[in-house]
């Protein structure tokens, strides 16, 4: 089993939250993991870009293939039209369509979400507006991260663990309201093509 | 032991604590700056009371871990590749003098330039120092060469200059530890002598430097960390240095499925038997290299090219930029060269940009309406945050070279008639090499005007504290700039009319050297501090 998942946003979006939590989650499972990250000059803002990589083999190469990722994760919709070409012949692509409007020329925001949907195998949801429907409209990378849990080879409990470690300094309610968010995007995510 | 998931800095920095580190020296610079952030956050670290400040720059960092390795213990100095090109003097001299308590250089490179001014390759570093060097292929690689490096420095008495990459530095693998050794306990060199670099000395120490070629080749030749693979098909042969081993198996999948033979290269001076074992088998020879194409042009020769060697020169490969999986199989010939991306109308670029209030802005705002009164094209820039002012909308400086250069080439340019000229500095990159070039100006009463952007913090790099840290107007007066010409703004909406009064007093009404410093917060570190309470 190899998951090659590419999730793409814009510097300070919190991608590596997401990365980070499947990670962990991969590797107590006893998976190999890989993931490569964006720092410096990228983060203020710009376009970025990880690859989290998750196998029970060998992993070697630290970047995914050009052309041969199984999810790309668009937290962002420009930034994920931009990752879809790096989709395999299978790959699904998983888009949010809360656009951050930090360039003068972004482009028509629903002329991008009419765009993402023509694309073979791409979910399409508003992670904003089921994160604040779940309790808070930070947890809307939770949405994310529920809906790129359908796609991975760690299990889901293994996953909502990871998140209820990673919120519970911040108290029972915010744990809720992330594993709602969680349930919100798996829900939205699951599909069969 | 247990396994971590860690970035390839973190491997490294963990790998060191574990074999015994006693002092991380460093200057935050992308894509290394992880790994003395690692040993800062490291509980160990703090307790067995591992030194781990940030330097004022490169230069004293290195020296400061000369200074360690000296008096016995194991030290290492961390930088970006640039920040080699500082600490040059002593790591090139630190390989005549030799080591006592190990010593390594870690250095991380940046190909394809995701955050610096060029791809400098630091392999060239060690060959010029004549010390070896080591380019781990994966995080467990870097771990395991922390304590290798070491023990290697102390057996050749040599600095080790450990080389990492983007890709490696800033992704995470899972590594397992060994179990941690102590640290050395101090003392002096049997012989200190050798540290008195004077002619007499010196020659003896390079002629023992020379001499000792032999035994960090052999050295290498040994490494546990090449690996020379047989093959079925010997019309070619492949070279995979470092981490550009991981795509070559990527595009194959594992090893057994390449069928070319395959040396697998950590280690240098390059190992000159593996090497000719695989070159002399095989019809024609494939460089896999991260960086530079050194190891091919050594293959080319200077008669060169040759036709059997084939890699980034011989257009194989790019000749700039990282490798990818993709580009390696291109030139396997396992796929066709990349078809250009249909076009996508609705894609904009999306480049980095300074943060919303960020206090560079007021700073720009108000010193573009100062430049609009004396003309364009003397604003000389520096490498922080405040480089994106070079972006539209501002579009404030024009220059960006190496740090320091701001003040230095201000100076140059008025002494051109290019005057009044502006140099535009942050605070971390003023201590770092902006004092010497301002006591050029002050010594000659250059008309210039040094604007500090000081935002209390290395912005650039995540927010590091910087050594001037509350004293630049006392540095500054101390130098020598007359004290009425040393002016504090607070650069702010509301101040805006205020700052280009003073900005315009000092750049156009004052024929010398004068310092404006603009002071407040960076942001993003106020944001953490009233996070943390
Ligand atoms: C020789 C060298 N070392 C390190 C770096 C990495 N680097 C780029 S900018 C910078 C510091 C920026 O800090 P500051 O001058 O305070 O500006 P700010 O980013 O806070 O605006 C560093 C460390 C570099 N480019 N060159
Ligand atoms: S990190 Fe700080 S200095 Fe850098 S752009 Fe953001 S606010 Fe400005």
């Amino acid at each position: 089993m190899t998951n090659d998942i590419i999730l793409a946003g814009v510097g300070g979006q919190g991608i590596l939250t997401i990365a980070a939590i499947v990670g962990r989650a991969a590797m107590e499972r006893g998976l190999n993991v890989k993931q490569s990250e964006v720092h410096g000059m990228a983060q203020r803002g710009g376009a970025v870009v990880a690859h989290l990589r998750l196998s029970t083999e060998t992993i070697y190469s630290d970047l995914i293939a050009e052309g041969a990722a199984d999810v790309v994760l668009g937290i962002e919709p420009m930034e994920a039209l931009r990752q879809a070409p790096c989709l395999g012949p299978r790959g699904v692509l998983l888009a949010n369509t809360e656009p951050i409007r930090n360039i003068p020329d972004y482009p028509d925001a629903e002329a991008l979400v009419r765009r993402l949907r023509t694309l073979p195998r791409s979910v399409v949801l508003d992670a904003g507006a089921m994160a604040k429907e779940a309790g808070s409209s930070r947890a809307m990378n939770m949405v994310m991260l529920g809906a790129l849990s359908p796609y991975l080879g760690v299990g889901e409990e293994d996953l909502r663990g990871t998140i209820v470690r990673a919120f519970a300094a911040k108290g029972d309610e915010v744990v809720q309201t992330n594993l709602r968010a969680f349930a919100a995007g798996k829900a939205a995510a699951t599909r069969t093509w | 032991m247990s396994q971590m998931l860690l970035l390839g800095d973190e491997a490294l920095a963990q790998g060191a604590l574990d074999a015994g580190l006693s002092g991380c020296y460093a200057y935050p610079g992308t894509p290394s700056t992880e790994i003395m952030e690692y040993v800062q956050a490291s509980a160990e670290a703090a307790g067995r009371g591992v030194h781990r400040q940030w330097s004022a720059n490169e230069k004293s960092a290195m020296e400061e871990a000369i200074g360690m390795s000296y008096a016995g213990r194991r030290a290492m100095a961390c930088m970006k590749h640039v920040g080699l090109n500082v600490a040059a003097d002593g790591f090139v001299n630190s390989a005549v003098t030799g080591t006592h308590g190990g010593l390594l250089v870690a250095v991380a490179d940046d190909p394809s330039m995701h955050s610096s001014q060029n791809e400098q390759d630091s392999r060239f570093y060690a060959g010029f120092a004549m010390v070896p060097c080591l380019e781990p292929a994966s995080q467990q690689e870097a771990y395991d060469m922390a304590r290798y490096g070491f023990d290697l420095s102390e057996a050749e008495r040599v600095p080790v200059l450990l080389r990492l990459t983007t890709r490696l530095a800033h992704s995470r693998a899972n590594v397992s530890r060994r179990p941690p050794r102590a640290p050395n306990a101090a003392g002096l060199p049997g012989d200190r002598r050798r540290y008195v670099l004077l002619p007499a000395i010196a020659r003896e120490n390079y002629a023992g430097l020379v001499a000792r070629q032999d035994a960090f080749l052999q050295a290498s030749e040994n490494s546990p960390f090449h690996a020379l693979s047989e093959g079925t098909d010997r019309s070619l042969g492949i070279v995979a240095c470092g981490i550009a081993y991981n795509y070559l198996m990527e595009v194959y999948g594992t090893p057994e499925a390449c069928p070319h033979p395959v040396l697998k290269m950590c280690q240098y001076p390059v190992p000159r038997t593996l090497l000719a074992t695989l070159v002399e088998s095989c019809e024609r020879v494939l460089v896999l290299e991260e960086g530079a194409p050194m190891l091919e042009q050594m293959l080319h020769g200077p008669l060169g090219p040759r036709p059997q060697v084939l890699g980034r020169l011989s257009g194989h490969l790019p000749r700039t930029g990282e490798l990818t999986p993709g580009a390696v199989a291109v030139a396997l010939g396992l796929r066709p060269p990349p078809a250009p991306r249909p076009e996508e109308p609705l894609l904009r670029q999306r480049p980095p940009r300074l943060c919303e209030g960020c206090p560079h802005i007021f700073s720009y705002r108000a010193l573009l309406e100062v430049i609009g009164d004396v003309g364009p094209g003397r604003v000389f820039g520096d490498i922080g945050c405040y480089t994106l002012g070079a972006l539209p909308p501002f579009d404030a400086i024009d220059s960006c070279v190496d740090m320091g250069a701001s003040i230095s080439m201000a100076k140059g340019a008025a002494d051109a008639g290019l005057a009044p000229a502006v140099a535009v500095i942050g605070d971390s990159t003023f201590t770092h090499s902006g004092l010497t070039p301002l006591l050029d100006a002050i010594w000659e009463n250059a008309n210039i005007t040094v604007f500090i952007l000081d935002n209390d913090t290395t912005g650039m790099t995540g927010g590091q504290d910087s050594v001037g840290k509350g004293k630049l107007e006392q540095i500054c007066t101390g130098l020598g700039v007359p004290r009425d010409h040393v002016r504090v703004i607070v650069p702010s909406a509301r101040n805006h009319e205020e700052n280009v009064r003073v900005l315009r007093e000092e750049i156009c009404g004052h024929d010398g050297v004068s310092v404006v410093i603009a002071r407040r917060e960076c942001i993003q570190t106020l944001r953490r501090r009233s996070r943390a309470g």
